[in-house]
């Protein structure tokens, strides 16, 4: 086998840029999203210049951020199917939290809780851009009858609840999670840390 | 418009309550329909008043004109013509305008802070200046009353002309009325008005004929009196039981400061993970099994 110091690749160069694309987007989203979904947080509408131009300009960056997070989204599409592991290890969540891994089920390239919220980010920002687009002032909403629009602006509000949410825990894993903010980086894990996270994926590779 | 005179008790997009000590009056315009006769000389003072102009449009084959409401015509006639008996015809003409509603829609809907004012007379107005043309004001209102203007992407409607109120002036189109069939004055007056105005309309065999005052929204502070108070449907639409749809009450009610303060929780529940659980590290036991398997 290779040398054990040696690290793993695990995000080639242009999956990372990819990555970050969609996260500095994402971001530029949540916070001009959030300046119109509750008072307390108006504020952040001047960071995009001001009430106005976070309105046209929020909807522009959604688009934007939508196609870059498709071409990511169908790289990772096959490496997301849940199995039979994934459903144990989701089962076992209070052993994950209290970092008792070694009771868990092995892990492949990504984990069920990376899974799952791969599958939430498909859905919730698949429903963002349609309810989005339905919403969008001056060009499209004018062709939406009032009920629609209102349908639309409350599910858009409810899923941008639920992604942020998740993206909050996206977040915080890899804070949590010693060793993985290199892997989106500089692209690369230590072996070690491949084989206590992601084991089948290590035996895989290291074949 | 922005208006300091009259005193503010409702705010867009803000939390924090509004100045309370002062209340004024309570006023409200009375629209007579069964004296209306489809003149607009409201229309035309409305726009003289409120220096708005709208495009020259064409005929549709209808009397209403401009067809609709827009960013310049903060109020239009709407012409219906219905047969409730066979061989009676009833032309009933209806000045269409902002209901200025006690619970505004349109003001639970908007996200700019104090884009939207409701002022203690009852008046529901918009500030321009802080209107951000996101159009949640539309989704918001009963009646689809505010239109946004392609010119600077701002939402436009009737001001009941706060600005004239607030020196004691009655509205525009109040002025301009040659048959008295709008009129003007303190909410408790025009509702005692109506009930005389309803009377008659009895006495002339209206049986239904009765005011417009959706308690739905609180009341208005434009009230209508109706030949068919139980049929407003009638009334180029008039909806029969307006109310906020329950889809903005749970866009825009309890769930928006649930959702947020749950957003937080994410947030400190992280936190407070890595402060008592700790981080996941790389353990000697894995380091060692790779040097072993190397």
């Amino acid at each position: 086998m290779a040398n054990p110091s040696e690290p793993i690749l695990r995000y080639k160069a242009s999956i990372r840029a990819n990555h970050w694309f969609v996260a500095i987007t994402f971001i530029l989203m949540a916070i001009s999203g959030l300046a119109l979904f509750y008072p307390s947080f108006f504020f952040l509408s001047y960071l995009l210049g001001g009430g106005q131009s976070d309105r046209i300009l929020h909807p522009f960056i959604g688009v934007v951020m939508y196609i870059g997070f498709l071409s990511l989204a169908l790289r990772f599409w096959r490496r997301n199917y849940i199995n039979r592991n994934d459903q144990q290890w989701m089962k076992q969540i209070g052993d994950v939290l209290q970092n008792r891994e070694e009771n868990l089920p092995p892990v492949g390239f990504f984990n069920a809780g990376q899974k799952y919220l791969y599958w939430v980010m498909i859905l919730t920002l698949t429903t963002l851009l349609v309810t989005g687009v339905m919403i969008w002032r001056p060009y499209f909403a004018p062709y939406f009858s009032i009920p629609a629009i209102r349908i639309a602006v409350l599910i858009h509000s409810f899923s941008a609840f639920v992604i942020i949410a998740g993206i909050i825990v996206h977040i915080y894993a890899a804070i949590w999670v010693k060793g993985s903010i290199p892997a989106m980086t500089r692209g690369t894990v230590t072996r070690a840390w491949a084989r206590q996270h992601h084991l089948d994926w290590y035996r895989k590779i290291g074949k | 418009m922005s208006l300091q005179s009259l005193d503010i008790i409702a705010r867009s997009a803000t939390t924090n309550p509004a100045p309370q000590i002062r209340h004024t009056e309570e006023v409200a315009k009375l629209i007579d329909i069964s004296k209306c006769i489809g003149c607009k000389a409201c229309q035309s003072a409305c726009m003289e008043w409120n220096d708005v102009r709208d495009k020259i449009g064409t005929c549709d084959g209808v009397y209403d004109n401009p067809p609709d409401l827009s960013p310049e015509s903060w109020t239009v006639m709407r012409f219906s013509e219905v047969e409730l008996e066979p061989g009676k015809l009833e032309w009933l003409i209806r000045k269409d305008g902002c209901m200025h509603c006690a619970d505004p829609g349109c003001l639970k809907a908007c996200p700019s802070p104090g884009a939207i004012i409701q002022y203690s007379n009852g008046i529901v107005d918009f500030h321009e200046e802080h209107c951000i043309g996101c159009g949640y004001c539309i989704a918001g209102c009963p009646f689809n009353v505010p239109r946004i203007s392609k010119k600077d992407n701002r939402a436009y409607k009737c001001t009941l002309c706060s600005d004239r109120v607030a020196v004691g002036m009655e509205p525009a189109c109040i002025k301009s009325c040659p048959t008295g069939a709008l009129v003007f004055g303190s909410k408790v007056d025009m509702i005692k008005h109506a009930e005389g105005r309803i009377a008659d309309l009895n006495s002339r065999g209206y049986q239904n004929a009765g005011l417009y005052d959706p308690p739905g929204v609180g009341g208005t502070h434009v009230m209508y009196v109706l030949q068919h108070a139980d049929q407003p449907e009638l009334y180029h639409g008039l909806p029969n039981h307006p109310r906020i749809s329950p889809l903005v009450s749970w866009w825009k009610g309890i769930t928006k400061p649930l959702m947020s303060i749950g957003l937080g929780l994410v947030a400190l529940t992280g936190f407070f993970h890595y402060v008592t659980v700790g981080p996941n590290e790389v353990t000697e036991h894995s380091k060692e099994e790779v040097e072993k398997e190397d």
